[in-house]
């Protein structure tokens, strides 16, 4: 791509002297040559010479500008934690994206060429390029939003775990503060002391809105105002809280609710012996039960949170949710470039290979492949340098408390200098360690183009 | 980011205040002299929107009383970076409204700025308390005149969510955790916590510490006098702590809330599918709650005063826009003749009356204000005196106080996912601090 933009720029400069005087016109030769380069010195001199000498320069200098530090910079960049996960990340990104965008690219270019609806589906994919990285961000920002009702990837989620699996009946209830339930090692709610047949217990739970009882709900059946049974556990599970306050904690208050459709177990030694469920008053028997000491439980299933789907935006799955959005956007320069690549190869070579008896992926393989590794290797190291300086996308998508998981050097570089860390040595630092970072790759492709062009 | 949240919030409501009391203030003009006709007073500050509008209603009376001409210039956010390059550019506006105390005292340093001219230092002295007065102060020298103040000490909540779990408004900190829980009992979760943006965890830490450790240690911290480690520090954390460590009390527990921007955790307690009984955020929570939620403040959102923790004052935490007049300006004396003029009662009146404004000017009626909820806003913060305390983080560093992803943001939000050690907190605060102080 950039072959173009960088062949034969000075040798405008090259005719209009006559023959004879040999050393005047040389001279002319040399004064024409400076002042046709003399425009376009300059302006690379000024935006682009000066400032990397300047970034050098600074970056031996304090936050001020008027201390030299000498290498304090580049020491604190190396030992800074943040400035640390920032090479981190980069290091990550320049390791998945490239290759991954290339060969997604190549997949797409020898797939298109075979597709009918080629020209459309390439328009399709290349569309992403148009976007800015800004709009993409937000748009990314959006979709991958934990709230099922804004972002579309858990609305998804949200939506087959839902037909798979049933929500609880009564979400994020827990033990009223009565202290009648502990907690069961992950297995619910059991009671605190032991059970023995002919006994009631009283289960207050609270933490569910009583606009959302279920409509069977009855006033709580009352376990103080009944006689117990011999060899019978029973008892009431119950909404130990009066809408408008005034109910008494481990009571059974006139107001207060059963809760129907709780699954209830009786436990001996840890196992499960016998299970029910609630009546709509709440209440619930274990009859026949042989003498000893039991325990009630309530299983954690009553009481699981509904599922809220996958938190993209989490400091665990942030770098690969934000390279998917790169990759949603750069795919396209990929696929175009190789597919360019791809129609300009001779296709005898081809022909030979399936004349030959090749198979379409053994031509993929052993023919296409090689032949397209120049184009490949000009993406891919394209790739490199636009992936190192991602910035943008990382600055978007991130939100503040997983800005420092997700960050990269680009990014440091400018939350140092000018996003309110205003330290613009070290700043200048991390720019120089970035040019530092890209060269081997800039050197690498203009020894290409030079190869290219002799 | 506090200032782009209040103006999102600016009320269309106020669309029709606007255009209602608009031409009250200007019939007095023609009888005024015009000693500063012909000449033109630029000025600079963050406003954007309905708050923008509002100010130029303010302009628009000093030209009709003075002559000037007034131009208003927005700076976005960034105000120091934007005067910055103005004044090198020479290109520097004649008065400026500065947010934060940190850049008034920045600008200030660089010489930028004129002290106040006697006549507005006496409107200062007699309408301002002291601690307003010291706010614009530098190096004993006054320079800047807060015209437009913010009451940071608020907890908004949804009456419906607290008549459920039959609770009243709390007085201290301890009825506060007491109210949350029965609140959460009810079946609302009771708070939901804005972590997702990092400073209004820095205001809930600012309105503990100042009630619990009281105004000079505020002052020492916020000037980075005693350390982050000191044992108020760790104090307070443990008190906020309580709050923030138990997962039943916050919307969508400490995960939930640490994905919760200001926005959303208002929409959370006055949305139409309420998921917490209350939030706690500065006055301009009731801008998002009538703009963009279209409820009404005073019956379907209230506000308690934040409570005062063990036995300390109720705090008061504040904000504000200091206005001051730039040497490099090119109009200095009409520059002063404004700010003069935003000293007195009737220019903060002008805009008390459009509404989504408070005034520390004592000489302001309180009937002034459109209804009772800035009303009782604009009271407190008058009432509090000396007492009032310019937000901590404010006046930072912008490394340490204001920025997304690093220093007291990041930290705090660090807390809020795992409260449970303040101690290390408090150091992490403290080399976060020393490090932004001495840059």
């Amino acid at each position: 791509m950039s072959a173009v933009t960088t062949r034969r720029v000075p040798s405008a400069a090259a005719g209009g002297a006559s023959p004879g005087r040999p050393a005047r016109s040389r001279r002319a030769r040399v004064t024409v040559a400076v002042l046709f380069a003399l425009p376009a010195l300059l302006l690379l001199g000024a935006l682009v010479a000066y400032p990397i000498l300047y970034s050098v320069v600074r970056s031996f200098f304090d936050a001020g500008g008027h201390r030299f530090v000498g290498v304090d910079n580049y020491h604190e960049l190396f030992t800074d934690s943040a400035t640390q996960k920032a090479l981190r990340n980069t290091a990550v990104w320049v390791l998945v994206v490239p290759a991954l965008l290339t060969g997604v690219g190549l997949v797409l270019a020898v797939l298109t060429e075979k597709v009918r609806w080629a020209t459309a589906f390439k328009v399709l994919i290349f569309m992403p390029m148009a976007i800015s990285f800004l709009a993409a961000g937000i748009t990314f920002r959006l979709v991958y939003d934990q709230d099922p009702h804004r972002g579309v990837l858990n609305a998804v989620a949200v939506g087959v775990h839902d037909t798979v699996t049933d929500s609880s009946a009564y979400p994020g209830a827990r033990p009223s503060g009565a202290k009648a339930l502990r907690e069961d090692k992950g297995h619910g709610y059991r009671t605190v002391q032991d059970v023995r047949p002919g006994r009631s217990v009283t289960l207050g739970l609270v933490g569910i809105p009583a606009a959302k009882l279920p409509s069977r709900a009855r006033p709580a059946m009352d376990p103080a105002a009944h006689h117990a049974t011999p060899g019978t556990v029973d008892g009431v599970v119950y909404l130990d809280f009066v809408p408008g306050g005034g109910g008494r904690p481990g009571v059974v208050d006139p107001k207060e609710s059963g809760l129907p459709g709780v699954k209830v177990e009786l436990t001996r030694d840890g196992r499960t012996v016998a299970h029910t469920t609630t009546a709509p008053d709440g209440s619930f028997r274990f009859s026949g039960t042989a003498p000893g000491s039991y325990g009630v439980r309530l299983p954690a299933g009553n009481f699981a949170q509904p599922y809220g789907g996958v938190t993209w935006l989490g400091p665990g799955l942030i770098t690969p949710a934000i390279m998917a959005a790169y990759l949603w956007i750069w795919t396209g320069f990929s696929m175009v470039l190789i597919g360019a690549g791809l129609a300009a190869l001779p296709r005898d070579t081809l022909e030979a290979a399936r004349m030959d008896g090749a198979s379409e992926f053994q031509i993929f393989r052993k023919v296409t492949v090689p032949q397209l590794a120049p184009v490949l290797t000009v993406v891919f190291v394209t790739l490199v340098i636009n992936v190192m300086k991602v910035f943008d996308l990382v600055y978007i998508i991130a939100p503040g408390p997983v800005q420092q998981d997700a960050n990269v050097l680009a990014l440091q570089m400018w939350l140092v200098s000018f996003g309110g860390g205003n330290n613009q040595g070290l700043g200048s630092a991390i720019g120089v360690v970035l040019l530092l970072l890209v060269m081997p790759a800039m050197a690498f492709n203009i020894r290409r183009f030079r190869r290219g062009r002799s | 980011m506090k200032r782009t949240l209040a103006v999102t919030g600016a009320t269309c409501a106020l669309a029709l205040a606007v255009t209602a009391c608009g031409g009250g203030g200007s019939d007095s003009a023609s009888s005024a002299n015009q000693e500063l006709k012909g000449q033109t007073v630029t000025v600079a500050g963050v406003w954007t929107g309905t708050e923008q509008a509002n100010f130029k209603k303010v302009l628009a009376a000093f030209s009709a009383a003075t002559g000037a001409r007034t131009e208003f210039v927005s700076t976005g956010d960034n105000v120091s970076t934007v005067i910055d390059s103005k004044v090198q550019g020479g290109d520097a506006p004649d008065v400026v409204m500065v947010p934060q105390v940190g850049v008034l005292q920045q600008f200030a340093a660089k010489n930028y700025l004129v002290p106040l001219s006697a006549t507005a230092q006496a409107s200062v002295t007699s309408n301002y308390s002291a601690a307003w007065k010291n706010y614009g102060s530098v190096g004993g020298k006054l320079y800047g005149l807060y015209y437009k103040a913010s009451d940071k000490s608020t907890v908004w909540y949804s009456p419906t969510a607290l008549d459920t779990a039959g609770v009243t408004a709390p007085k201290t900190f301890k009825d506060l955790l007491g109210a949350a829980k029965t609140v959460s009992d009810s079946g609302t979760p009771a708070f939901a916590v804005a972590g997702q943006d990092g400073w209004p965890l820095t205001d809930w830490f600012e309105n503990v510490y100042l009630s619990q450790a009281g105004p000079d240690n505020y002052d020492k911290l916020a000037q980075h006098k005693i350390p982050w480690t000191d044992p108020t520090v760790v104090k307070a954390l443990t008190t906020l702590g309580t709050v923030f460590g138990d997962d039943t009390l916050l919307a969508g527990g400490r995960k939930g809330a640490l994905q919760t921007d200001l926005a959303t955790s208002v929409q959370k307690v006055f949305g139409d599918k309420p998921a917490a009984g209350m939030t706690y955020e500065g006055d301009f929570v009731s801008g998002i709650v009538s703009g963009d939620l279209h409820k009404t403040v005073g019956t379907d959102a209230k506000f308690f005063p934040f409570p005062s923790v063990d036995g300390g004052p109720a705090p008061v935490v504040s904000g504000g826009d200091a206005a001051v007049v730039l040497k490099a300006g090119k109009n200095q004396k009409a520059g002063m003749k404004l700010v003069e003029y935003l000293a007195s009662p009737e220019a903060a009146t002008i805009w008390a009356k459009l509404g989504g404004f408070l005034s520390p000017n004592k000489g302001v009626a309180a009937t002034s204000y459109p209804d009772d909820t800035t009303r009782a806003m604009g009271k407190s913060l008058v009432d509090a005196g000396d007492a009032v305390r310019f937000d901590m983080s404010d006046q930072a560093p912008a490394a340490f106080g204001g920025t997304q992803g690093t220093g007291e943001w990041k930290i705090l939000q660090d807390f809020l996912r795992d409260p449970s050690n303040p101690k290390a907190t408090a150091a992490t605060l403290e080399s976060a601090a020393a490090k932004a102080y001495q840059g």
